[in-house]
């Protein structure tokens, strides 16, 4: 077996083509970190003087410039940017005079909190919704179901929350309005959140069984009478899952910008508050931090749905 | 349905300026009044009238989302011909490019654009319009891509046509169908960004009515006047649900494949 023959083997192809997954996402990291940097240099005038605001002392504003590096040339600034980030120094808020790691340490377990309530939320309702609609293709069944998922996806989160608020706090007095401070305070903001997934999803899901329920195997399944049901549970989501995996990373994009929204309706204390209070006080390089922080966190996940797809999914891993 | 909608949200956009509003003007007597016969929608915390205020949020929704729509599709459009056309490195930067544009979250970079350049509805437009122009530029990628291959474009190309006789002529028209349909999902998109970042604070400056910012404010009344957070919430739903169908719709009807079934 010679060397050419040996290379063209599949392991070494899914090995090569990891290598290059590997590569792009660390250009797209590169990418989204000078972004993120060039973030600082859009506001209109003098940043400092924004930041600091007109009743700024003069020994004030030098010290922020120099402590910004806004005095170097700007591919000097952008190094220094990338060398500090790359070592996990994001630098102090302008406000509290914190450590920016520190605040966002502290935002982040309600974040991921939300984030994984709330796909909960999306998967316990787009999966039997979806797999009705699908069963009972071309009925009213159908049609509400996708009703209920043109509606999901139409309404914005900003108002199903208050809504929400009205009738499950203000009206039955069931659930807590806002903050995090009681054991259900995550249930509606986790529900605004989910609900427009869930509407997303509920039409993936529907689409990706129609296309598998036309499969010789499920004909199988039919005739040796398993009820319809069991085809759809046993048979087809289990080929449906994988086209819905990748669907559900890319989708999280979605979750995590709407979580900034979300987060501000019900002031829950996450990532997305900290990002628009920070808006609010100019308090630029915790606005920058927070903005690299949730995309670096949807890249991450998406390369990992990405890997898991090609290694699950034999279809794949051949192919390249 | 969704067309009727469609045409008396673009008719208030347009000639809502002639009705005689008063968006803007505070009756004490009426403050947080909710709707009725006599006084319509009702009226807000500062007492001005909730119903003006929703035509003049349609206004700011219909000429953002048609300002963004235009500068992302005419963008997206050109940027995404010009890739496919010339591939080679240019198309790779290209394509680099918009994986990174992709790796923000959807209305995240337009947050952190707009705070960073400020309220102000110049910068909700271009706030917007960054992060529209991907959707475009990759369709129109996409599609030129295996447009290029076909014959009737080597046949002008055989006879000499300049690139940008081909693009326009030859590549362009067949694009315009799925562009059109991706650019009423477009608008819809976009109607609830620029309420999402009024929503926020920064979108258009109070005074300026606009539906987002007339949530965000009712929000702080929902104990005693509800009707401040209906009333926009519903048009804007509205307003989503109506141009989404219309875009299913046109999507079908422009779609060959489905028709011949």
């Amino acid at each position: 077996m010679g060397f050419l023959t040996l290379c063209q083997t599949p392991v070494n192809d899914l090995f090569y083509s990891l290598i290059l997954r590997a590569l792009r996402l660390l250009s797209v990291i590169l990418g989204v970190v000078t972004l993120v940097f060039f973030l600082i240099h859009l506001i209109p005038g003098d940043p400092v003087e924004v930041m600091l605001g007109e009743m700024g002392q003069t020994a004030d504003k030098q010290a922020l410039q120099q402590a910004l590096g806004l005095n170097q040339p700007l591919w000097q600034q952008w190094l220094q940017y990338l060398n500090h980030t790359l070592h996990g120094d994001l630098g102090q808020s302008l406000h509290s005079k914190q450590a920016i790691t520190e605040l966002l340490a502290q935002r982040l377990p309600a974040t991921g909190q939300l984030a994984v309530a709330s796909l909960l939320v999306a998967i316990l309702i787009a999966v039997p919704l979806g797999s009705l609609a699908a069963i009972k293709h071309h009925t009213w069944l159908d049609q509400g179901a996708m009703t209920f998922s043109l509606l999901g996806m139409s309404i914005p989160n900003f108002w199903l929350g208050p809504l929400f608020i009205l009738l499950f706090s203000i009206n039955l007095g069931w659930l807590p309005v806002s903050g995090r401070d009681n054991g259900l305070s995550w249930v509606l903001p986790a529900l605004t959140l989910g609900t427009a997934l869930a509407a997303i999803l509920a039409r993936m899901i529907r689409s990706a069984l129609l296309e598998v329920l036309h499969e010789d195997y499920i004909r199988t399944a039919r005739a040796k009478g398993l009820s319809e049901w069991a085809i759809v549970w046993h048979h087809a989501l289990r080929n449906a899952a994988l086209p819905v995996m990748t669907l559900i990373g890319l989708q999280l994009g979605t979750l995590l910008g709407g979580a900034v929204i979300t987060e501000t309706v019900f002031s829950w204390p996450g990532i997305g508050q900290l990002l628009i209070e920070s808006i609010q006080k100019r308090d630029y390089p915790v606005v920058q931090a927070c903005v690299l922080l949730i995309s670096l966190t949807y890249v991450a996940v998406n390369a990992l749905t990405d890997m898991a797809y090609v290694w699950l999914d034999p279809r794949i891993r051949f192919a390249e | 349905m969704p067309a009727l909608i469609f045409v008396l949200w673009t008719v208030l956009a347009l000639f809502g300026s002639h009705l005689g509003l008063q968006p803007n003007e505070v009756q004490l007597d009426k403050i947080l009044q909710p709707p009725s016969w006599q006084h319509g929608l009702g009226y807000d915390d500062l007492g001005r009238p909730v119903g003006d205020r929703l035509i003049v949020g349609a206004q700011i929704s219909f000429f953002v989302a048609w300002q963004v729509v235009a500068v992302s599709l005419l963008l997206g459009t050109t940027i995404g011909c010009v890739s496919a056309w010339y591939g080679g490195w240019l198309d790779k930067l290209i394509v680099h490019v918009m994986d990174i544009f992709l790796a923000f979250p959807s209305i995240l970079l337009a947050i952190a654009l707009a705070g960073v350049l400020g309220p102000g509805i110049e910068n909700v437009v271009f706030a917007l319009a960054s992060m529209g122009w991907i959707g475009f530029a990759r369709l129109s990628r996409a599609q030129a891509l295996s447009l290029k291959q076909h014959t009737h474009v080597l046949a002008a190309r055989a006879l000499g046509a300049g690139t940008p006789r081909i693009l326009w002529h030859h590549i362009l028209p067949l694009l315009l169908a799925p562009l059109i349909v991706e650019a009423t999902f477009g608008i819809a998109g976009v109607v609830i960004a620029e309420a999402s970042l009024s929503f926020l604070g920064l979108g258009v400056q109070p005074p300026t009515a606009s539906w987002g910012a007339m949530l965000k404010d009712g929000t702080h009344y929902m104990l005693i006047a509800p009707h401040l957070v209906l009333a926009p919430g519903m048009a804007l739903m509205w307003v989503v649900v109506a141009v989404n169908l219309l875009g299913d719709q046109l999507r079908d009807a422009l779609d060959i494949k489905t028709q011949q079934r």
